[in-house]
């Protein structure tokens, strides 16, 4: 927030407990004109909701994406596209941005990924509801997670990464299907929020295949430079695949105890109001 | 599937597949009854279809249940609970003529409340189908609802807020700072009720417990409330907790609800145990109820009725347990079910004239996500359309903001707003705890330049500095 850029003028009545900001992301202590917000603290809530509109409707740079996937994987992406023609369309019907078109489909059946060949992970990344989450945080992920997936010594056949556009989680379902992947990993941009609108999640489904439930995912969510960062994201997700594989589940009955313990939520003087 | 519906319109003849298929073409358009295949499939069949509903006797809804008596909890709810002799005035009516008889001077506040026994949702929610949003203010505003607990909400003239200082790691510092700043902001008279962001019982407690603590050390006339599953709150209430008030999502057929974790008995054992406490000072509305077109689609359990309808059903529920609060959470559901600033003003004014036609506390939630095509301008009109509709309440949440849920509601800026344009005011006991705590003035209401000194007081207990993490 840009806090006290210019001297208040007049007419705004400053907050003095501005100062509890040190404690919370919450918009407090604006402070007023009138009854209103000052001007800065206006303009400061527009250029947020329109960072968060624009995240939601800019397209995907899909040559810029896929030519860093190629970079980091050493395998060009395959482009695909779910049965939401538009974004209008992706934003109403749920059901749509779940299922590949025909043409995807048909690209997914060629012999290169036949049911000969079973692999261990398919990785899917899907533009879901904010393109800077997935155009700025995926390259990055996906970097920290494939070196720490060379350097587990374990050994994971990987399918060619799939890069969806007009897509939400389940499309995982019906490409780690195709592509008969024992597990996969979609990466989607997830709803964003005011203060947060490049925020990456993670889906990990064991078995894949159409008809599951987001009861049998696993998620980590808020992947982004001031939220979790990339590196122990990709640690949770290699944590999540190995248990996944180990028992051949994934969802709520896959526990993550990988996770940081969270203590007593205080981080400052606590309840200041009774002392 | 009862009898079909036929309606001539020149040379064509539409056909409705009943009373449920009959409302559901007849509703004015939304994403929500799209996905679900139920919205008229073109401008005209809708308002034939208006046409066709207009004609409709009243007793028709007594007669043909839109879901199965036998199949579910809630319709058997509406029909027992059903008085004749209060619909004896408006029996002999059609859905039409009762659109004109509410708008009509015979249709007094006093008729009004008489007549809420003798209505049925689904009778509100078809007329509110034929009627323009002036006509849903209109009668809303005839419509008087007034509840208590410690303080008094819903009384003429005035608008009270719901306090939201959520916190996306129920962090406590972060909490008082925001519930602070809404006091500060003339916020609060509702209720102070946090979305708590884990969900579990001893979470509910110690949150509780931060509110109580709170309310008791300034004297706020006014309620706590943790928003956590009924049955969490029960078990607070077991261990001890000071619990002012229930919450619970509800929907409108059983299935919507079972999806939520409830049913009607446990709603009944919750409120039981509220009232055993005797917290409430004033009165003993014990229950808020959170509410939301879409709900009940979002958990297939929609039986093939239009959203509206389902929401209007789940006032029925709300108006068993005579909750101190209703809340229409207009807008947080997102764009599969109301798309843009157009759909969501007009559910918010549906369910805000339905809530109150059956005698409920209506209260809304005016808000949206970034993925709806909505923005403040849209909250802006439905607010200040609602507060000419007489809204008991709306959320009060620093700049709009809310750091948990991540989506935009009703700021404390905003609800002074709509009081200063409307003339509205704080719930009387409230009001005059702002002006003891030297937060408004007496004559004028408007607030004060400076930090009042109890709250000064508070202030000097944090570091000076205040410099802790920067998120700032």
């Amino acid at each position: 927030m840009a806090e006290g850029k210019k001297t208040p003028t007049p007419a705004v009545t400053a907050n003095p407990w501005r100062r509890l900001r040190a404690y919370t992301d919450a918009r407090i202590g604006l402070g007023r004109a009138g009854v209103s917000l000052p001007t800065s603290e206006l303009l400061a809530f527009q250029l947020a909701h329109a960072q968060a509109r624009d995240a939601v409707h800019l397209a995907l740079d899909m040559t810029t994406l896929c030519e860093q996937l190629e970079r980091i994987s050493g395998r060009a992406p395959l482009r695909l596209h779910s049965r939401a023609v538009d974004r209008v369309t992706y934003l109403q019907r749920p059901d749509l941005g779940r299922c590949l078109d025909e043409d995807s489909r048909s690209r997914l059946h060629m012999p290169e990924a036949s049911a000969a060949s079973p692999v261990d992970l398919a990785v899917v990344v899907a533009d879901g509801l904010s393109s800077f989450a997935v155009q700025n945080n995926t390259g990055p992920f996906l970097e920290a997670f494939l070196s720490q997936l060379d350097a587990s010594g374990e050994t994971w056949s990987l399918a060619p990464i799939t890069v969806v556009e007009q897509a939400r989680v389940a499309v995982g379902d019906e490409i780690g299907d195709l592509l008969n992947a024992r597990a996969v990993l979609v990466l989607v941009g997830e709803r964003p929020g005011l203060s947060s609108p490049d925020s990456l999640g993670l889906y990990l489904t064991w078995a894949p295949a159409p008809g599951r439930t987001d009861a049998e995912r696993n998620c980590i969510s808020n992947i982004r430079p001031a939220g979790l960062d990339v590196r122990e994201a990709s640690r949770r997700a290699l944590y999540l695949l190995q248990e996944a594989r180990r028992l051949k589940i994934s969802g709520v009955s896959l526990k993550d105890r990988s996770e940081t313990p969270v203590l007593e939520c205080v981080t400052g003087p606590g309840n200041f109001l009774t002392g | 599937m009862g009898k079909a519906y036929r309606y001539t319109l020149g040379q064509r003849v539409y056909r409705f597949e009943g009373l449920a298929d009959l409302m559901a073409r007849a509703t004015p358009a939304r994403s929500g009854d799209r996905l679900a295949g139920v919205m008229a499939r073109s401008a005209e069949e809708r308002v034939v279809a208006q046409m066709a509903l207009a004609e409709v006797p009243l007793k028709s809804f007594l007669n043909e249940a839109l879901i199965p008596y036998e199949a579910d909890e809630i319709t058997r709810l509406i029909l027992d609970d059903h008085q004749l002799s209060a619909f004896d005035p408006i029996a002999h009516l059609t859905v039409g003529d009762f659109r004109n008889w509410l708008l009509s001077d015979d249709a007094t506040p006093e008729m009004l409340t008489a007549l809420r026994p003798g209505l049925t949702p689904e009778m509100v929610a078809a007329v509110s189908k034929l009627m323009r949003n002036q006509d849903l203010i209109l009668v809303a505003k005839k419509c008087r609802v007034e509840t208590a607990f410690r303080s008094s909400i819903g009384q003429p003239g005035r608008l009270s807020t719901r306090l939201q200082p959520n916190h996306p790691t129920d962090d406590v510092t972060g909490i008082a700072a925001s519930i602070l700043d809404g006091l500060l902001y003339g916020n609060g008279d509702a209720v102070i009720g946090i979305n708590p962001a884990t969900d579990n019982v001893s979470q509910s407690v110690r949150l509780l417990n931060l509110v109580d603590d709170v309310i008791r050390e300034y004297a706020i006339p006014t309620q706590s409330c943790v928003l956590t599953h009924v049955t969490n709150t029960l078990e607070a209430m077991e261990q001890g907790a000071p619990v002012d008030l229930v919450f619970q999502s509800i929907g409108g057929t059983e299935a919507t609800n079972r999806s939520f974790g409830v049913d009607l008995a446990v709603l009944r054992e919750a409120r039981d145990a509220a009232l055993s406490l005797k917290r409430g000072t004033l009165g003993d509305n014990v229950m808020y109820f959170e509410t939301g077109q879409g709900s009940a689609l979002s958990a297939d359990a929609h039986h093939g009725l239009d959203q509206q309808t389902c929401e209007a059903r789940a006032y029925a529920v709300a108006r068993k347990f005579e909750p101190l609060l209703v809340n229409t959470v207009v807008g947080f559901i997102g764009p599969e079910y109301l798309f843009d600033g157009k759909e969501i003003i007009r559910a918010g004014l549906e369910d805000h004239f339905c809530g109150k036609l059956l005698g409920l506390p209506m209260g809304c939630d005016i808000c949206y996500t970034n993925h709806a095509e909505a923005d403040q301008n849209d909250m802006d009109n439905l607010l200040t359309l609602l507060g000419v509709a007489g809204c008991n309440f709306i959320m009060g949440i620093p700049g709009s903001d809310d750091i948990m849920l991540n989506y935009q509601t009703t700021s404390f800026h905003d609800a002074l707003y709509v009081r200063q344009v409307l003339g509205l005011k704080p719930a009387p006991e409230f009001e005059r705890w702002l002006v003891d705590m030297q937060i408004i003035q007496s004559e004028t209401g408007r607030l004060m330049a400076y930090v009042p000194e109890r709250f000064a007081t508070a202030l000097k207990r944090l570091p000076s500095s205040g410099t802790g993490v920067g998120h700032g």
